[in-house]
């Protein structure tokens, strides 16, 4: 059962090109955003191409691939068929399911 | 073949012209920073990429499926990935053609 998400704090891209500049110092602010978001189009890249991504301790990034069904359009009712189409699937790592978990009981 | 750490690297490397030492340690800190903040109870929103969201799961009754025997599966906090939109759009793209996307 699920609890629902109690979450409320978020760390957005640009605060973490914050931390980043603030850890890697010798590095140019334009660097670290330039950096963040080439990572980020390369893992797009890679997915898009059908590759997996595997990151120890963090995860891996799959495609699950979704078979084609007959939809609905809400508005009219009518049928419509949807093709099969991928969908991107991360699978945390034992690291980050650990860390992640370990903060539950601490709080 | 999987994406991984050391050729995110090398792109920073040939592409930012990063030295090869500032390359991997950004990107190890990259996903270390994702991987602290979701430790401490903060959700990380990628935009473009993805959200990694922390979901409580309170205690439930699972099965050992091998001797069939009743045990409780206890609560638990997991990270959840919902892609964003230009990530869904450009994996739907993906004819499926090129290679095989492997399962775990």
């Amino acid at each position: 059962m699920e609890t629902g998400n109690t979450h409320e704090k978020t760390l957005t891209k640009s605060e973490l090109m914050d931390i980043l500049a603030k850890t890697q110092t010798q590095l140019a602010y334009k660097d670290i955003e330039l950096a963040v978001k080439t990572i980020l189009e390369q893992m797009t890249q890679s997915l898009a191409t059908g590759s997996r991504i595997e990151i120890r301790g963090f995860g891996s990034f799959s495609l699950h691939f979704r078979p084609p069904r007959m939809g609905r359009n809400p508005k009219t009712g009518d049928a419509v068929p949807l093709s099969g189409k991928y969908v991107p699937h991360f699978k945390p790592g034992k690291e980050l399911r650990e860390r992640v978990n370990k903060s539950l009981t601490q709080e | 073949m999987a994406l991984t750490k050391a050729e995110m690297a090398e792109r920073l490397f040939e592409e930012l012209g990063l030295n090869k030492r500032e390359a991997k340690e950004l990107v190890d800190v990259f996903f270390e920073e994702v991987r602290a903040a979701l430790e401490s109870g903060t959700n990380v929103k990628l935009s473009g990429f993805g959200n990694f969201t922390l979901r409580d799961k309170t205690q439930r009754p699972g099965r050992n499926p091998k001797t069939g025997d009743e045990i409780p599966i206890s609560a638990r906090r997991v990270v959840t990935f919902r892609p964003g939109q230009k990530l869904k759009a450009r994996v739907e793209a993906y004819a499926g053609t090129e290679q095989q996307p492997q399962e775990q």
